[in-house]
């Protein structure tokens, strides 16, 4: 089960807690990641990435084992560790606004 | 007896005050979507307890949210849990995707950018959502970057109304301070096929064929701040506003300019009259009384507050030209909010009742059609949007 780390306002949305347990078919990707989050929870689709483009919403960062892949290739394999499920994957907003 | 139901969205969430036919002591319950914008918050006529939300965030984007119950409980529509994890979703909900025609034919467009280039439509947010009077489950979305939307099935997909974007002066709009945004959406209760629409920096549009094609309908408006000050389009409309019973008899606030039309926006004159000033943003009319409109002047263009720092609620019982302050009850010193387009209502009680937000956060109420006002609250978030539902 990979695990995953949403920000506080899409876990209120999703009616989800701290972290999701997801199934994710194949290698382990922030692409597969992402997909298998907006199935299970189709209301986060769009709020972490463009519905059609599917780029990364400006203010939002990915994480993975203290690491920012924010700018990686999504399709590049994430840490052993994310994929095991030993450590989660993180989608983190931007401090920032008031 | 009566009830109103008032929905007040702001920069920080959405609140819902409610109040018997007295209106003079009221609950309120919020904050609903804590922490994210609420552009507009809107109940179908044809199912008072069918609320439309659009709520929306710099970080997250959009999301529309539904109420079926008058607001106790919401839904994002087709958003639900995926019941067997790995299975796809069957609709995409908040999904608004313009219209991808090919270069050469319509609407795939571009519009002017702040530097005079072209710039390609890019989707921001929903401004306001129009709920049809016949169909609980059809909704329309003005949006940012300016377009019309539409969903037929209680807001979990969205289809764009081509034909607006596409008629052929998209090329000339471009963004005002707030965006190019679509803000004000009219449906015509008589003729479901007539549609107005209104857009920050384009001007008011009309269909008569249910949005298939669109006529801009500026005739008659000024603006000194583009070239061409009487051009068909480039105009900032910032509110149009029409009583259902005389559907050819529209109101504009202008940027500058409160503006009449008579022949369902064909042809536009201006009645500002003795307003102190004849910016401001919104307008509406008096339930009862197609000819009673109000206004809120606001000094511009650099301040965007009060004239003399004095609240005023500005009503004609004359269809414009002549106004008469409100100030009873509103503050008349060292006030320096103002009232955004989309914050201000009015109910169909008997007296007819008159709500206005501001952004230091007070929604006024008048149940005498303007005569006394009392805040129902003050210390909100920034108000965007008030709408407000009167119910048996």
């Amino acid at each position: 089960m990979i695990r995953v780390v949403l920000p506080q306002h899409l876990r209120t949305l999703a009616k989800v807690g701290y972290e999701v347990e997801l199934e994710v078919a194949g290698p382990v990707t922030q692409r597969s990641i992402l997909d298998a989050l907006e199935a299970r929870y189709p209301m986060l689709a769009g709020t972490i990435r463009d519905h059609v483009t599917h780029q990364r919403r400006p203010f939002l960062r990915f994480f993975a084992c203290e690491e920012d892949w924010s700018l990686e290739s999504p399709d590049a394999p994430l840490p052993q560790a994310v994929a095991s499920g030993k450590e989660p994957f993180f989608i983190i907003g931007a401090i920032a606004g008031g | 007896m009566s009830k109103v139901r008032v929905l007040v969205g702001t920069r920080k969430g959405a609140f819902i005050l409610t109040a018997d036919g007295k209106r003079d002591k009221w609950e309120v319950s919020g904050p609903h979507f804590a922490g994210w914008e609420i552009y507009h918050m809107k109940g179908s006529p044809a199912d008072p307890n069918r609320i439309y939300t659009s709520q929306t965030s710099g970080w997250f984007g959009q999301v529309i949210q539904r109420s079926s119950d008058g607001g106790k409980t919401w839904e994002t529509p087709g958003g639900g849990i995926t019941p067997v994890p790995g299975e796809m979703p069957k609709v995409e909900s908040n999904k608004f995707v313009y219209d991808t025609s090919s270069p050469d034919g319509k609407p795939l467009t571009t519009h002017q950018w702040y530097d005079g280039t072209q710039h390609p439509w890019e989707f921001k947010r929903v401004w306001h959502l129009e709920p049809s009077y016949s169909n609980p489950d059809t909704v329309y979305a003005g949006v940012e970057d300016a377009a019309l939307f539409r969903s037929t099935d209680g807001s979990k997909s969205w289809q764009e109304l081509p034909g607006l974007r596409g008629h052929g002066t998209g090329p000339k709009w471009q963004p005002g301070a707030g965006g190019m945004c679509l803000h004000t959406v009219i449906l015509d209760k008589k003729d479901p096929k007539r549609i107005y629409i209104a857009i920050s920096a384009a001007g008011a549009f009309r269909t008569d064929d249910g949005g298939k094609t669109w006529k801009p309908i500026n005739r008659g408006l000024r603006s000194q701040y583009i070239p061409d000050q009487t051009a068909e389009v480039g105009h900032c409309v910032h509110h149009v506003a029409m009583h259902p019973s005389k559907p050819n008899v529209l109101f504009m606030q202008k940027h500058w300019d409160v503006m009449r039309s008579d022949d369902a926006g064909d042809n536009w004159h201006e009645v500002s009259g003795n307003l102190p000033t004849d910016f401001g943003f919104v307008i509406d009319v008096h339930a009862h009384e197609p000819e009673t409109i109000y206004v809120v002047p606001i000094k511009s263009d650099s301040e965007h507050y009060p004239p003399e720092g004095k609240l005023r609620v500005y009503r004609s019982r004359t269809g414009g030209n002549e106004w008469e302050a409100l100030t009873k009850g509103l503050p008349q010193s060292n006030c320096y909010v103002n009232v955004l387009r989309d914050a201000m209502a009015v109910d169909s009680l008997d007296k007819c009742g008159i709500y206005f937000g501001t952004t230091g956060g007070q929604v006024y109420a008048s149940a005498d059609a303007g005569d006394n006002w009392a805040p129902i609250v003050r210390d909100l978030p920034a108000v965007l949007s008030v709408e407000v539902q009167t119910l048996p």
